[in-house]
């Protein structure tokens, strides 16, 4: 009897051990693992409404700390939502699957330029599902004249009124850009040139912000900030006098993408949430929830004139033209943009 | 926020461990029914182990080793030498190739540097003007505290310590916005007359900033001092023929010593390591030692993180040495230490 006993406590101790995902596991699941509030959350419903594929959702807030998750914890993620210039490391570092196209036919709603980005060049492994660019924000009641250029940032009439963006690859990107060199530079001398220009600008800037700036702008605190498009375009909604421009020198273009881990355990079902996030009205929900701008061509249709007209979502060519995406920097050059940045916080 | 997710058998771990050490802790108690004391201090002892000492032991660890774990000097080196990881981790053969490009260490901007030193002395020019400033506010503040003649002396007591049941942080960001170009403050200075000035973003602000936040630990040690310095003592020196101001130099100055003492160092401890109040009042562009630590662990680059730790290691080594002293003048603790 005590034998028995034991043994039933023993099986009752195991069962429960078991992870309680095995009680839906009737169920198809897809674990998505994305930046926190990027997507519209009823988005997954109908998905699931449609499919009967129920999406577990999981959150990071930079690039880094996601890649650190997705390699320690193999299996854990089908569908993730990675920047370009990561997209570069995880492919290299063999992270990320080549994604079945066959099982994604509104692909062909992307825009053709994005079909085939820099970072994967034969597009096998990623589809674009949001871009933007880093440009400057301005306020009309205190510049006056037309803002086109870097070099705004370094005319002394506006000292105390420039707030810059405390992030390494941006700022760093805009300094060897206003010298003319690529924001992906390689060359300790170029990086050492942009690190003397942002010592010398110092002085005049008011801040280095990142998440403040767009406050500050809005409140009319500031007369000109470094500033990522979709960041922009929320201060604008706030404060009718702010304009954005991507400056002639050149920017950045950024892209987060769609990628299927290596070690994905639904990668069929990955691929179906692809696909319904690539539909037209689905891209238009999401698109309208963060107004980013969408590389989804048939939904830019849907939207009409209020996405087409708006400059700062929707770049003209020209402006896409001379802007560069970021490429991943080698282990070793990284520690000149680490060293530099460094001695830039700590000019005074 | 990473997205760590414990699983089951996590809880059913935590689960037993917290049974069998509640279990031992019983069955210790009922083996020596005298309810000896030091089992009550086991929990605290256990604390104490698993978020201070390990800890500890893994900073200097990390500290005395290369991100591959071997033993190495290079950590403090480049706290004296901020260049110094940057050389080291390119390595011999890159910085060959450079000099054979004709590129000396000063064209690649990796020549000696002092950043690290700087900052530090920087640091300490910040804290001890704070620790002066304080003990010049906070002093007299306490005396007027602990005067039993005054009446409001617990009234303002109370409001020392309301404004610490709020968090720092919020405090500080209140303070942010108070000061800010079109804050509360420029309004009240234009209506005066003065004008709007500029009182964010620079050394002055984050001064200040320091100053709101480690006042209270100035004033309740020599407030807790001089309220329980025994009366009678003021009263016989002026029965003894002394004044007002000889009563105070000659009896309550003295006597208050330990008091000032304990409140030097509770303010000048935080105020050393400041971080946070630097970035949220200076606006990013002041870095502090505490923000300099930061940032090596922020970093994504290999190193840093031992650099970090030999920063932080150097950091623990004076606010020690501080602490010595304190013990020092202050044998009983009179002070009070916290409040």
């Amino acid at each position: 009897m005590k034998k028995l006993v034991s043994l039933l406590a023993v099986l009752v101790l195991g069962l429960s051990m078991l992870p309680m995902q095995n009680a839906f596991a009737a169920q198809e699941v897809v674990n998505l693992y994305n930046w926190y509030d990027y997507m519209d959350e009823t988005v997954f419903d109908l998905f699931e409404q449609e499919t009967g594929i129920h999406v577990n959702k999981m959150y990071f807030t930079n690039n880094e700390d996601m890649m650190v998750q997705v390699r320690v914890s193999p299996g854990a993620y089908d569908l993730v939502i990675p920047s370009d210039y990561c997209v570069e490391r995880m492919i290299a570092e063999g992270m990320i699957q080549e994604i079945n196209f066959d099982n994604i036919p509104n692909f062909a709603n992307v825009i053709p330029a994005l079909q085939t980005p820099d970072y994967d060049p034969d597009h096998k492994y990623c589809v674009p599902f949001m871009w933007g660019t880093l440009g400057i924000l301005y306020d009309t009641t205190k510049v006056e004249e037309e803002v086109d250029s870097w070099s705004i940032l370094w005319d002394e009439k506006y000292a105390d009124e420039i707030i810059m963006l405390d992030s390494i690859r941006d700022t760093m990107g805009l300094a060897l850009k206003l010298l003319g060199y690529s924001m992906n530079s390689l060359d300790p001398q170029e990086l050492k040139a942009a690190m003397d220009q942002l010592i010398a600008q110092k002085p005049l800037a008011k801040a280095y912000y990142v998440d403040e700036t767009k406050d500050k702008m809005a409140a009319g605190d500031a007369a000109i900030a470094v500033m990522w498009s979709g960041d922009a375009l929320y201060a604008m909604e706030l404060n009718e006098n702010l304009k954005y421009v991507v400056p002639m020198e050149g920017s950045n273009i950024w892209i987060d993408t769609m990628v299927i881990p290596a070690t994905a355990k639904n990668k069929e079902n990955a691929e179906k949430l692809i696909d319904f996030l690539c539909r037209p009205d689905i891209a238009k929900m999401n698109c309208e929830y963060i107004w980013y701008s969408s590389p989804n061509a048939a939904a830019i249709e849907l939207m009409g004139e209020d996405y087409t007209e708006n400059a700062t979502i929707n770049p003209s060519q020209e402006v896409i033209d001379r802007c560069e995406f970021f490429h991943d920097i080698p282990d070793y050059i990284m520690t000149f943009y680490t060293n530099f940045w460094q001695q830039v916080k700590n000019a005074r | 926020m990473t997205n760590f997710k414990v699983p089951v058998w996590g809880y059913w771990l935590m689960g037993i461990g917290l049974a069998a050490f509640i279990g031992l802790l019983i069955a210790y108690i009922r083996k020596n029914r005298g309810f000896r004391r030091p089992i009550f201090a086991s929990p605290y002892v256990l604390w104490i182990i698993v978020f201070t000492v390990i800890p500890c032991l893994l900073v200097a660890y990390f500290s005395f080793t290369d991100p591959q774990g071997n033993f190495t000097l290079d950590n403090f080196k480049t706290f004296w030498d901020s260049n110094y990881a940057t050389r080291q981790s390119l390595g011999p053969d890159a910085l060959k190739m450079y000099e054979d490009m004709g590129l000396s260490l000063e064209d690649l901007g990796l020549g000696r540097s002092s950043i690290n030193i700087n900052t530090l002395v920087f640091s300490l020019w910040m804290a001890f003007l704070c620790t002066a400033i304080c003990l010049l506010l906070g002093y007299p503040a306490a005396h007027i505290m602990a005067d039993r003649e005054f009446r409001l002396g617990p009234t303002l007591v109370i409001l020392f310590v309301v404004p610490m049941w709020m968090n720092f942080l919020l405090r500080t960001i209140a303070l942010m916005s108070l000061m800010e170009d079109s804050g509360l403050i420029n309004s009240i200075l234009e209506w005066v007359g003065i004008g709007r000035q500029k009182l964010l973003n620079n050394t002055a602000a984050v001064q200040v900033g320091m100053i709101y936040n480690f006042l209270p630990f100035m004033v309740f040690p020599i407030y807790n001092v001089l309220n329980k310095m025994d009366y009678k003592l003021s009263e016989a020196a002026m029965d003894l023929g002394c004044d007002k101001w000889h009563v105070f130099y000659k009896v309550t100055l003295p006597l208050s010593v330990p008091g000032v003492v304990s409140g030097i160092t509770m303010v000048f401890m935080p105020a050393v390591t400041t971080f946070y109040i630097s970035r949220l009042l200076g606006g990013g562009k002041i870095q502090l030692f505490g923000d300099l630590i930061e940032s090596k662990f922020l970093s994504t680059s290999l190193n840093e993180w031992n650099v970090g730790s030999a920063l932080s290691l150097i950091m623990m080594i004076l606010i020690l040495l501080s602490l010595g002293l304190l013990n020092k003048v202050d044998p009983e603790g009179e002070g009070g230490g916290m409040v």
